[in-house]
């Protein structure tokens, strides 16, 4: 996992073994001296003490920390299809051939992937919180931000689709809509998968901006036991595991379907346009 | 409250926002350079411990980071200043700084890779020890081939200053909410405001980059 991608050293002599060796014991000592004095910080805080612990064993304190996680993946989930559509169709508007969609599509693009999510969760929060709530605060915002960036990612991939498709589809006869959506944007959306979902990592991520609009997610409801049992920090690093735990294996099944897609992909996912960052 | 006054409350945000972008931005690069550094080191436990770093920050929300710098921090009795805004401060700086780093640390790594055999290859010839190779003749070239990548996690990052508001930093949307707590008709104009202040911001980043690529980027 840890192999250097290239080789900046030589083969190690007998010196350098040595060398290599006092390095390792030198910089296993100072990690474990951080490790130490962080564990030494929480004992001194009384952060480790078994009675801070103890809540976790309560079914009731289980039950709220787990809804707040399923709240956190309800918005995710939620946020993840709607930015679908909207980056669908703001890929499209972007791909239009006519300037009078195509201009504005982009505008209102570059808007809104430049400026903050926290900021476009706010806005829904203040202008419409009342109407439609934190949930959907939350959920519109995000999917405002992600959107436009799948969109960018989607547009990228119909681009890098090979011309030779568009070509030979609309030799066979099919309207300009067919083309788009019964061959460039299958493949397009195939080729950009991994992409897309490391997209949907971020958004996953972003999610827990919800518990700033008072949304009742995983860190809302950490922050509400913390104060309540006088354990913040033991309850933070539950919340936290179970947060990276699952953010690690959304981003694993990245990694897999990328490797696996790499077999079977026959569009060039190398050559041009591919140019995307993911931006979070 | 009128117009002047709420400029001058953008402003005061505003010059908030960019101080702890600066601060988070100089940081984060140093610690970068550091993981990057030690990822690609000769010593395995380094290498071990800077992946591992990277992997579990990156997975973490930023939120999360930050929750911790602000909330957890003042628990374990770790405090830097007397007045609280300052603490809050160098929290969220910490936080923005131990996040972005990894980043910072991934794109540097995909730009070492880039960086012909031959360089390192004929640096090592010439008798340069691991950190000479690296210090002299590596990262100088990555730096300069990761200049476009470099520049969207930066900006990012400019964005991401924006979540320091919920734990009491003064910056551009601090300085909204205020602004919208005190003038309550005009939620529109100064949801606007605030995010034109953004964009600004960002073409400004997006323009320094742009220049330095132009001057600094090698074409392979």
């Amino acid at each position: 996992m840890s192999a250097p991608t290239q080789v900046l050293f030589d083969e190690p002599g007998p010196k350098s073994r040595r060398n290599n060796i006092i390095l390792s014991v030198i910089s296993t000592l100072v990690l474990l001296a951080i490790a130490a004095f962080v564990v030494w910080k929480f004992a001194d805080a009384g952060q480790l003490d078994p009675a801070k612990w103890y809540p976790f064993t309560f079914a009731q304190i289980q039950t709220v920390l787990l809804q707040g996680m399923l709240a956190t993946l309800k918005v995710a989930v939620v946020a993840s299809v709607l930015a679908m559509v909207v980056g669908i169709v703001f890929a499209l508007l972007r791909l239009s051939n006519r300037k009078v969609i195509s201009v504005p599509g982009t505008i209102v693009l570059e808007f809104f992937r430049g400026v903050p999510v926290l900021l476009l969760i706010f806005a829904m929060f203040l202008m419409f919180g009342n109407e439609i709530g934190s949930f959907w605060s939350v959920v519109f915002g995000l999917t405002l931000y992600n959107g436009m960036v799948l969109a960018e990612i989607i547009r990228a991939g119909v681009l890098a689709v090979p011309t030779g498709q568009r070509e030979a589809a609309m030799a066979i006869g099919l309207r300009s809509g067919q083309v788009m959506s019964l061959v460039l944007l299958p493949q397009a959306l195939r080729a950009m998968m991994p992409t897309i979902i490391a997209q949907i990592v971020v958004l996953l991520k972003d999610s827990a901006l919800g518990f700033i609009v008072t949304y009742q997610d995983l860190l809302y409801q950490v922050n509400l036991i913390g104060r309540e049992y006088n354990n913040l920090l033991p309850t933070f690093i539950v919340g936290a595991v179970l947060f990276i735990i699952i953010n690690m294996l959304v981003a694993g099944f990245a990694r897999w379907l990328e490797s696996r897609l790499q077999r079977k992909t026959t569009a060039d996912t190398e050559a041009g346009g591919l140019t995307t960052k993911i931006v979070d | 409250m009128d117009f002047l006054e709420l400029l001058q409350l953008f402003l005061s945000g505003a010059w908030g926002t960019i101080k702890l972008f600066t601060v988070a931005l100089v940081g984060s690069m140093i610690l970068g350079t550091v993981l990057a550094a030690m990822r690609v080191s000769p010593t395995p436990v380094l290498r071990g411990a800077a992946s591992t770093y990277i992997n579990v920050v990156r997975n973490t929300p930023l939120t999360l980071v930050m929750f911790f710098c602000a909330f957890g921090l003042p628990f374990l009795d770790i405090r830097f200043g007397s007045t609280s805004s300052f603490n809050s401060f160098v929290y969220a700086t910490i936080a923005l700084t131990v996040y972005t780093a990894c980043f910072v640390a991934e794109t540097l790594k995909s730009g070492i890779a880039t960086i012909p055999v031959g360089q390192a290859e004929a640096a090592r010839a010439v008798g340069l020890s691991f950190g000479q190779t690296l210090g002299e003749v590596v990262l100088p070239q990555a730096f300069r081939t990761v200049i476009p990548p470099l520049g969207s996690v930066i900006i990012a990052m400019l964005k991401n200053t924006s979540i320091a508001s919920a734990f009491n930093n003064r910056e551009l949307i601090s300085a909204m909410r205020n602004a919208i707590e005190i003038r309550g008709d005009l939620v529109i104009p100064l949801l606007f405001g605030t995010a034109l202040a953004y964009l600004i911001l960002a073409l400004l980043l997006g323009r320094v980059f742009d220049y330095l690529e132009k001057k600094l980027v090698i074409l392979r």
